[in-house]
């Protein structure tokens, strides 16, 4: 375990040097960094004695061993826009995103399990049918226009729910969170939901397979022949079997709900990560470009590496390969 | 069934009823009415974004054709120059179901374009991975997981990041995030494939190396490929129009569904809803569409699922 353990952290450190590379490389040699970095009154004089500073004159390699280690000490340069570190600025805006996506996971479970559920114990039903069309529509509809549904029909045509925000947010251990207050999670209730859309989809299909797979096997027969009530088959035997991959693959989700919070928090003008980046892209702040590149894909290592972990942990049989 | 599909078969003489597996491939397709529907669906998008010149009520692109006056008019008003706008106006006085029009056909081409080059680059790279084996497979699928344990939208950001903003870029951008699906699919298949004998045949015969690839075993890894093709050009073009959403896609001048989506953003707050409404609606028919031909067609050409 320990070997296996220790094969996967080096490639996990791996894959976060190769994409320590390819961001440096997009970022600071596709792009002109001069251009940005240089306010462009500066004469010739400034101009060279800045370069000079930023260790633009040194070769390529040099620059990025410097980057790598202003990286490690946390260091990835500071914002042109809001002039504070950058991983400052990622820090605060995390929440917010965290927050949301949590939400989305929590409500992609509680809507997504029962319905699942539902259309797999009755595959020939009207309702299962009309969920399987519901779950493909759910696949197929464009986020960001959902988003704006939303708010034409919530926010605007009844007024239920505010439009735009993160409402009333509570301070805990130093981070904002609204998901504890009223106003907040009134203002949070439609974009979760938005975020939540595509991975209803996604439990409710993953329910269903389980459930009809889960519904033929011999130890629910003999649980019926047993006489247990129905009830009971179904909420505790067949219910505890469909939840391992249903969990195992919601949790694989999280890092991709964060990343596709950037749309929803563009719609809801959610003051995240997302919208963050999407900013910054959009006036070139690149070293907060930087930062939230570096730091989301090591989420993502983390993420990728814990499920693996787990799944040895789980199965055995992903250990026995490994070797 | 051996996929021949692409090819059209001679129509064989009368006498004896053979069915060619084109002829077969279409007479399964057929059995699902929603699929059909879908298809015919499809193709009509297909024909309005081709036609669009000739069949919108107005150029939104020349701005001698709009008038100002005319911005923001309710569906089914008529306007100034005399015609009913069904859609009603954005903000610029610009009839929406025209817009819509002209945008379906930056989607589509966007959407289409980059899953063909996709398609070639990844199965390319695929069939270079199963064929050679050995290193070049071990990198070539190391650098395939590496990018599918991103998300899309992830990757496409990244590229945008580092190209800047830009229809050209957004196209590489959906090339670089599909190519691995692509790939995949194709390796699975090509290794399959090239341990039956008609390969091995080839082998015996001799034939260059290129000449089995192409014209042996690349037919073969087709259908899967083609089920590949179809989803990734609906996903393609979700992207092409989230991203565009975002700002970060096509230019204001030459917007496509997503942009058109993104202009009525601040209009839909004073209830003008059909700004951005209706745009998303032919977004969706798109998209859907595409989905139910994929669906179906993964069915009719998987193997495992022949009665």
């Amino acid at each position: 375990m320990s070997v296996y353990l220790l094969r996967r952290l080096i490639q996990a450190a791996l894959v976060m040097l190769a994409m320590s590379v390819i961001v440096f490389i997009g970022v600071y040699a596709i792009g002109d960094p001069v251009e940005i970095l240089i306010s462009p009154d500066a004469d010739q004089m400034e101009r060279a004695r800045a370069i000079a500073a930023l260790g633009l004159d040194k070769p390529l390699w040099q620059q990025y061993l410097s980057f790598l280690g202003n990286a490690l000490r946390g260091d990835l340069g500071r914002s042109f826009v809001f002039n504070e570190p950058a991983l400052k600025l990622i820090g605060q805006r995390a929440p917010a995103t965290l927050e949301l996506a949590f939400a989305a996971m929590f409500l992609a479970i509680l809507v997504g399990l029962p319905l699942g559920l539902y259309a797999g114990l009755r595959p020939d039903g009207v309702g299962a049918k009309a969920i399987m069309a519901g779950s493909i529509l759910g696949f197929s509809l464009p986020t960001f226009w959902v988003g704006l549904m939303l708010i034409m029909v919530f926010a605007v045509q009844l007024g239920w729910l505010p439009s735009t925000g993160r409402g009333e947010t509570v301070e805990i251990l130093g981070l904002r969170w609204s998901f504890l207050t009223m106003d907040g999670l009134a203002h949070m209730a439609m974009p979760a939901l938005n975020l939540a859309l595509f991975k209803i989809s996604l439990v409710i299909r993953l329910t269903r397979a389980g459930v009809r797979e889960t519904m033929l096997m011999d130890f629910v027969k003999f649980a019926r022949a047993k006489g247990l009530s129905p009830r009971r088959v179904i909420g505790v035997h067949v219910f505890k079997n469909i939840l391992i991959p249903v969990v195992t693959v919601t949790g694989l989700e999280l890092g991709s709900t964060i990343a596709f919070s950037v749309v929803t928090e563009s719609v809801f003008a959610w003051p995240g990560m997302g919208k963050l980046i999407i900013d910054s892209i959009n006036v070139l702040d690149r070293p907060v470009i930087v930062a939230y590149l570096m730091s989301i894909v090591l989420m993502f290592i983390i993420i990728n590496l814990v499920v693996d972990l787990l799944y040895s942990v789980l199965d055995p049989r992903v250990r026995l390969e490994s070797k | 069934m051996s996929a021949t599909t692409a090819a059209p078969a001679p129509i064989p003489a009368k006498a004896p009823r053979v069915e060619t597996p084109l002829q077969r491939f279409i007479s399964e397709f057929a059995e699902s009415n929603i699929a059909l529907g879908a298809l015919i669906v499809f193709l009509c998008i297909v024909l309005i974004a081709v036609f669009a010149p000739w069949i919108a009520p107005q150029n939104p692109y020349d701005l001698a054709q709009l008038d100002i006056m005319d911005g923001r008019m309710e569906p089914g008003t008529v306007g100034g120059a005399g015609f009913t706008y069904w859609l009603g106006t954005d903000d610029q006085g610009r009839d929406m179901l025209s817009g819509i029009m002209y945008g379906l056909r930056i989607s589509l081409v966007v959407g289409a374009g980059s899953a063909i080059v996709a398609a070639i680059v990844g199965a390319s790279l695929g069939m270079l991975a199963a064929y050679a084996g050995g290193r070049t497979d071990t990198i070539i699928m190391r650098l395939v997981d590496l990018q599918l344990s991103f998300p899309t939208i992830l990757s496409a950001l990244m590229i945008l990041a580092f190209l800047g903003k830009g229809i050209t870029n957004v196209v590489i951008a959906l090339i670089v995030v599909e190519w691995a699906y692509y790939a995949r699919t194709v390796r699975g298949t090509a290794l399959v494939e090239r341990r039956r004998e008609y390969i091995e045949a080839a082998q015996c015969l001799a034939l260059p190396t290129r000449r089995i690839i192409f014209r042996h075993l690349l037919p073969n890894c087709m259908p899967p490929l083609i089920v590949v093709a179809t989803i990734q050009i609906a996903r393609a073009i979700a992207l092409e129009a989230t991203l565009s959403f975002l700002g970060l896609g096509v230019p204001i001048t030459e917007p496509s569904l997503g942009l058109l989506i993104a202009n009525g953003y601040e209009y839909m707050l004073s209830g003008k809803y059909w700004i951005s409404f209706y745009p998303g609606i032919a977004l969706l028919i798109t998209i859907v569409s595409i989905n139910l031909v994929g669906d179906h067609l993964r069915d009719v050409l998987n193997p495992r699922l022949k009665k």
